[in-house]
């Protein structure tokens, strides 16, 4: 409680600080911090503007789960990205194909994807497993692999130039494989399906013995070897749980608003988005919440930010120093707390000795 | 020992020389080695080996530094602007001091706050992308020619040169003979293969080519012949060995990574004022991890990564210039595995000739079938081969043995 406590505490003071270098940066660059800030806030906080934090929040949250679950087991998953970009395109071109009652239509989407963004993931996972590479490198040029891969697919079997061919993509799903919304045209329901996600990992991850091994593997490996946890079963059940979470990062685009894949409407970057997400929230399912929904709610001030004369872009630049900022404190106050703990434990074995 | 090694590089430099050259007559693709391809392909080498020495720095000196692209980033963006405001010098100092900014926030973070170097570098890679189109925001929008994803075009070009009497450069005013652009138009066997590449290599040559072309035995002569290379790498090997002997592994690692970022920087710098003349949103499109890429490939050794960085541009260079030549190329790789799995035969190594055959099947029938090769997929190509070598070879390569593990002074592991 009181090593969480202490979490809060220094990701709140981190933020702060993060502000205060933004806020210098604006100032440097001959901008008012005040009067940025104050835009954010006000328009941010809008009934308006909340919905649209919400529902830009849902992949950050798919994203950032899938890359904790790496974290979990000290595994660290760059391969998101393309990961979900594969799946988009497998799961929007597979939705086309079949035709069943609509929630299973929805359902065998959703499930393609999350086994497409499995299997490429395993990719890397079989290189980790049999030869030992080191994922982080093999998931950033799988990443690229990724993409000219699906640039490749989708210009030679499934790209559909029926509407004149401006605005390419695959062919559009049936309105039965479509999530409905729950606002109309605000917010749509896969913000639920992320946060039912979120609670399995929650439940997966950190209530049941597999997350346990999981967990204890990503803590001391040789320790969880020792207690007979097979190491490279669990890099395999990790990777493959990862992608497929990371195929859902694509779905409230793919089912819940343009209804195909498109390479220039399929959103992008949300691979690495979902890193920061998860190092803010600290790998925890309700920190993912509340940071990836603090992103969302950075990211839907921005096109109001431009028209008052500040750089939109402002907003990432402050997600990025947020970021590096916490994960920084993070580390420095961990250290902190772990000294503090060995010092009373030095202490209270120094007063045993005195005892005897 | 090393006579004998010499030998057998020359006689594999002659070898494939001799193959190349024969698939060329026989398809008659004078694009394989025509000095166009050849000089398009040593442009697009420089940025990708600049950035794989940059990790080969971080590397050595016990940092990974995934960072590398959002370094070319700052590179590109600062080398532009100051060519645009300065002139071309200016600006290629300005990208080596844009790539440092990144190389000294990296060793902040992972040096001195012990954060991790992974994610330190993707950090750093999302803040340089969006960091400079903040400025571009704040600079160049409303400039003429200049807007949020791009400055506006710079008045001068780093000047060029052509080697005197072997490619027509000038000597005082005097206009030298051409003596490879002739060897390479009478297109002999082997000779006039060397006279086009021998020509790509010295026609209209950027004088920052050869900066990054001198960077490389620079980097090795320093890292592997001075007492400063030998703390350096000593830091990447074993940190606390190296401090117990009194080296300071916090600053030379600080050092490498202030190293490694000049050199991203200057690679960026590349692109921005070399490659072309206006800094455009995306402009590394991906090298920094080719570079990094490069550096796995050339297993942590400047010749490895000069060789990498050959191999990448060639086939880069070859997909630009002359495209209907890349069939050729599947002959060419077909004809060299079928020597490998006639020497593995006669070695008898089983795993080897397998892979030979595997390898000479499916050029042989790339070859046959594939008409043209399309482009989404030779993109991937750095990756995908990189992946192979690293399971095929994955034994063999040897990474600085600390690498990637935060150190602290004083603190045994």
């Amino acid at each position: 409680m009181r090593k969480s406590l202490n979490t809060l505490g220094s990701s709140l003071g981190a933020i702060v600080l993060a502000l205060v270098i933004c806020g210098v940066l604006l100032l440097v660059t001959g901008k008012d911090p005040f009067a940025a800030y104050g835009k954010i806030l006000e328009t941010g906080l809008t009934g308006e503007k909340l919905l649209e934090m919400l529902k830009r929040a849902t992949p950050l949250i798919f994203s950032a789960i899938a890359v904790a679950i790496g974290f979990k087991m000290n595994l660290f998953n760059i391969g998101v990205e393309g990961q979900y970009l594969f799946a988009a395109l497998i799961a929007a071109e597979m939705g086309t194909h079949v035709s069943l009652p609509a929630p299973l239509h929805v359902l065998f989407i959703l499930v393609v994807a999350m086994v497409s963004g499995a299997a490429w993931a395993s990719i890397a996972a079989i290189l980790k497993i049999t030869r030992g590479i080191n994922e982080v490198i093999s998931t950033i040029m799988l990443n690229y692999i990724a993409l000219s891969f699906i640039q490749w697919i989708f210009e030679t079997f499934f790209r559909d130039d029926s509407d004149g061919g401006l605005n390419v993509k695959t062919t559009e799903i049936a309105s039965s494989g479509r999530m409905p919304d729950l606002v109309d045209n605000r917010l749509n329901g896969m913000f639920i399906v992320a946060l039912f996600v979120a609670f399995l990992y929650w439940v997966i991850v950190f209530r049941s013995r597999f997350g346990f091994k999981l967990r204890a593997s990503g803590l001391n490996p040789i320790a969880a070897r020792t207690a007979g946890i097979p190491a490279k079963r669990m890099i395999l059940f990790a990777l493959l749980l990862s992608g497929a979470v990371a195929g859902l990062v694509a779905m409230p685009s793919v089912i819940g608003d343009v209804y195909a894949y498109g390479p220039s409407s399929t959103p992008t970057q949300f691979g690495f988005a979902g890193i920061t997400v998860a190092l803010l929230g600290r790998n925890h399912p309700f920190g993912i919440i509340v940071a990836a929904m603090l992103f969302g709610f950075l990211d839907s001030t921005s096109a109001v930010l431009q028209l008052s004369e500040i750089p939109s872009s402002i907003v990432k630049v402050i997600q990025a120093i947020i970021v590096l900022v916490v994960v920084i404190v993070n580390e420095a106050s961990s250290r902190r707390y772990d000294r503090k703990i060995a010092e009373r434990a030095a202490l209270a074995l120094k007063s045993l000795d005195v005892s005897r | 020992m090393t006579n004998s090694k010499n030998f057998r590089l020359l006689v594999a430099i002659f070898g494939a020389l001799a193959i190349i050259s024969t698939v060329r007559l026989w398809t008659d693709q004078d694009g394989l080695t025509s000095s166009g391809t050849i000089g398009t392909a040593l442009r697009l080498t420089v940025p990708i080996l600049l950035a794989g020495m940059a990790g080969l720095w971080a590397e050595r000196c016990g940092v990974l530094n995934i960072g590398i692209e959002g370094m070319m980033i700052f590179g590109t963006w600062a080398g532009a602007w100051g060519a645009w405001q300065f002139g071309p010098w200016v600006g290629l100092l300005f990208a080596i001091l844009g790539g440092m900014f990144g190389g000294l926030v990296h060793s902040i973070a992972t040096v001195r706050f012990n954060i991790d170097q992974v994610i330190s570098g993707v950090v750093i890679n999302l803040f340089a992308f969006f960091g400079v189109r903040y400025l571009s925001e704040l600079v160049y929008v409303g400039k003429k020619g200049g807007g949020i994803s791009q400055s506006p075009p710079q008045k001068w070009a780093l000047p060029r040169f052509d080697l005197p009497i072997l490619s027509g450069g000038e000597i005082a005013g005097w206009k030298s003979p051409d003596f490879l652009g002739w060897l390479e138009l009478r297109r002999w066997f082997i000779i006039g293969d060397l006279g086009g590449i021998g020509r790509g290599l010295t026609h209209n040559i950027s004088w920052a080519t050869v900066i990054a072309l001198v960077v490389v035995p620079v980097s090795t002569w320093v890292l592997w012949r001075t007492r400063f290379g030998l703390r350096l790498r000593s830091s990447g090997e074993s940190p606390v060995a190296a401090e117990s002997l009194g080296v300071d592994v916090i600053r030379l690692r600080y050092y490498g990574l202030l190293i490694s970022g000049g050199l991203a920087g200057l690679a960026g710098g590349t692109l921005s004022i070399v490659a072309s003349s206006y800094y455009r949103q995306g402009q590394t499109a991906g090298r920094g991890f080719i570079g990094l890429a490069t550096m796995i490939f050339g297993n942590w050794r400047p010749s490895g990564i000069m060789t990498g960085a050959m191999l990448f541009g060639y086939a880069e260079g070859i997909k630009l210039v002359a495209s209907d030549s890349i069939t050729a190329l599947f002959l060419f790789i077909a004809a060299i595995s079928g020597v490998f799995l006639i020497y593995a035969i006669i070695r008898r190594k089983r795993i080897q000739v397998l892979i030979a055959l595997v390898a000479f099947c499916l050029s042989a029938l790339a070859y046959q079938t594939v008409d043209t090769v399309p482009e989404s997929l030779t993109q991937s190509l750095p990756y995908v081969v990189t992946l192979i070598v690293l399971a095929t070879a994955n034994q063999r390569l040897r990474p600085p043995a600390m690498a990637g593990v935060p150190f602290r002074r004083g603190e045994p592991h």
